[in-house]
């Protein structure tokens, strides 16, 4: 499995929560603006590992390197410079439900830059323009749909133009519709501004659409690694199972 | 619960009737090391958040928000509850000194009652229960939707802009709501004691206020800045590491209410016996 260095590095690592081991010695590696995709069935570790990458958890063992830089050891400070260049769209979008979904979008805008109320209002109304809820500014979050939400969501990781995006679950609860909207999002953002894309998913579909690279965990290990193409000729049974269950769905 | 702490000592419940049976003793060590790990935590999130109140960012626009939603929200409470609690203690007091013909020292004992115990320690389980309630269910509910992740994937630091910023709410808040809760109480109490013997208004406060020194009044409404340290973070800490869905911001909510008010009386006498050391004409 190739762990070369990119924008985003995992070098053997393991997390385990109390005595249930969640991953064990996982290696990949991200080129910059590719996207990679993380496959498995549910309760694998997927969603840790992203988790792992931006240093919202602590990795018990192992490398993570973001942009050339081990976050493993950097303290609070260090990773919210670090998180200043990434965004992470949440599996639930995790909209503040005390803000407005305009509000949302300014949120990191209002933290992280100097410009004037009225910049900022036309910025994250730019943005939520881009993923189609340009009159959803004064909307509440408990007011919009889970597809709205989860773009609106994506809006707000986008506000402070990360380079790196981690993205979970991008379809789940979704109707194909919408998840095929999402899905061309991520796309254009990917092509548009070379941003990196690690996309979390067990969606075949989705995957097929978005992935470079992709990647097969199970039981906390990672089966297979490549491209489409590869994983379908992979060797393990699990794997090809998976990817031929879903290739007409 | 037995079960899962039994068998965390690696006993089986279920092997045969042989088997050790949990003693008072070992359910006693249980209790204590669950208060004690809770303490232990508690602590150290307390001394994280005193660490990060001295850091930037201030976070000002965020406190002057939490503190109108807990100083600010909470003050139709104090002020009604300060009422009522001023008019049954006149009541009492009334029939009390009656039986000694001191009716003329009503105000006063009103007064020294309201400022130096009353009104801190009632305005304390007010808040514990209105605010205290609010902060654990807001954070929890923050907590089990990923909304304290997604801030910090944001680069905002969470602990700072949601613990923090509640907590010094509250440390402002409480010794302005126990004055609030003083006076009304002695609104009260005036009130109460106008409907039996007419009493010119500025006479009642000037007499209740008469014998009270200034350092009668200042430690006992002070201390309640503790108090509200105490409910801040206790219910911060509660929220903030609440697990398992809405049942879990439900526990979280509920044991803020609790604890925050268990702590408060507990520290209280603390406090009490402190401020009668450090100000012995006081007489706390």
């Amino acid at each position: 499995m190739t762990t070369e260095a990119g924008a985003l590095q995992f070098a053997s690592v393991s997390k385990a929560f109390g005595s249930r081991a969640v991953l064990k010695n996982v290696s990949f590696s991200v080129a910059t603006g590719t996207a990679f995709v993380l496959l498995g069935r549910s309760g694998t570790g997927k969603s840790v590992t992203l988790k792992l990458l931006c240093g919202l958890l602590k990795a018990d063992s192992g490398v993570i390197r973001v942009n050339g830089e081990d976050i493993t050891k950097f303290d609070s400070n260090q990773l919210s410079s670090i998180r200043m260049h990434m965004g992470f769209l949440f599996q639930s979008a995790a909209l503040f439900d005390s803000l407005s979904v305009g509000e949302n979008v300014a949120f990191p805008l209002r933290r992280h830059s100097k410009k004037s109320d009225e910049e900022i209002r036309h910025q994250a109304t730019s943005l939520l323009e881009r993923v189609g809820l340009g009159k959803e500014y004064d909307s509440m979050p408990a007011n919009l749909s889970g597809g709205m939400q989860k773009r609106a969501g994506l809006a707000r990781a986008l506000a402070v133009e990360p380079s790196i995006l981690l993205v979970d679950e991008p379809s789940a609860g979704l109707d194909p519709i919408t998840s095929n909207e999402i899905d061309q999002l991520l796309v254009d953002i990917k092509t548009d501004q070379h941003t990196t894309l690690v996309v979390v998913t067990h969606n075949m579909q989705s995957a097929r659409r978005l992935a470079d690279q992709m990647a097969f965990l199970d039981q906390g290990e990672l089966l297979a690694q490549g491209t489409v193409e590869e994983l379908e000729r992979s060797e393990e049974p699990l794997v090809r199972d998976f990817m031929s269950s879903q290739q007409a769905g | 619960m037995l079960q899962r702490q039994f068998t965390l000592r690696g006993c089986d419940l279920n092997q045969t009737s042989l088997d050790p049976q949990p003693s008072l003793l070992q359910e006693g060590l249980s209790t204590a090391e669950s208060g004690l790990s809770f303490l232990g935590g508690l602590s150290l999130f307390a001394l994280e958040t005193v660490r990060e109140s001295v850091r930037r960012p201030f976070e000002g626009g965020e406190i002057i928000r939490q503190l109108a939603e807990i100083g600010w929200r909470s003050a139709p409470l104090i002020l009604l509850s300060g009422l009522a609690v001023g008019g049954v203690l006149s009541m009492h007091t009334r029939s009390t000194l009656e039986r000694f013909g001191a009716e003329s020292m009503i105000p006063t004992a009103l007064a020294f009652a309201l400022v130096m115990e009353t009104g801190p320690l009632v305005t304390g389980l007010l808040v514990a229960g209105r605010v205290g309630a609010g902060i654990g269910a807001a954070l929890g509910g923050m907590r089990v939707t990923e909304q304290i992740d997604a801030l910090e994937s944001l680069a905002v630091n969470s602990l700072h802009y949601l613990a923090v910023t509640r907590i010094i709410a509250c440390v402002i808040a409480l010794p302005l709501l126990t004055v609030l809760m003083n006076f009304s109480g002695l609104l009260g109490s005036y009130l109460a004691e106008s409907s039996i013997a007419a009493t010119p208004f500025t006479h009642y406060f000037e007499t209740a206020f008469s014998s009270m020194a200034f350092s009668d009044y200042v430690p006992p409404t002070l201390k309640t800045l503790v108090f509200g340290f105490i409910i801040g973070t206790t219910s911060s800490y509660l929220g903030y590491n609440a697990t398992g869905g809405a049942e879990g911001v439900g526990r979280a909510s509920t044991q803020s209410v609790v604890l925050s008010s268990v702590l408060l009386i507990v520290v209280n006498v603390i406090l009490v016996r402190l401020i009668a050391f450090l100000f012995p004409v006081g007489g706390a």
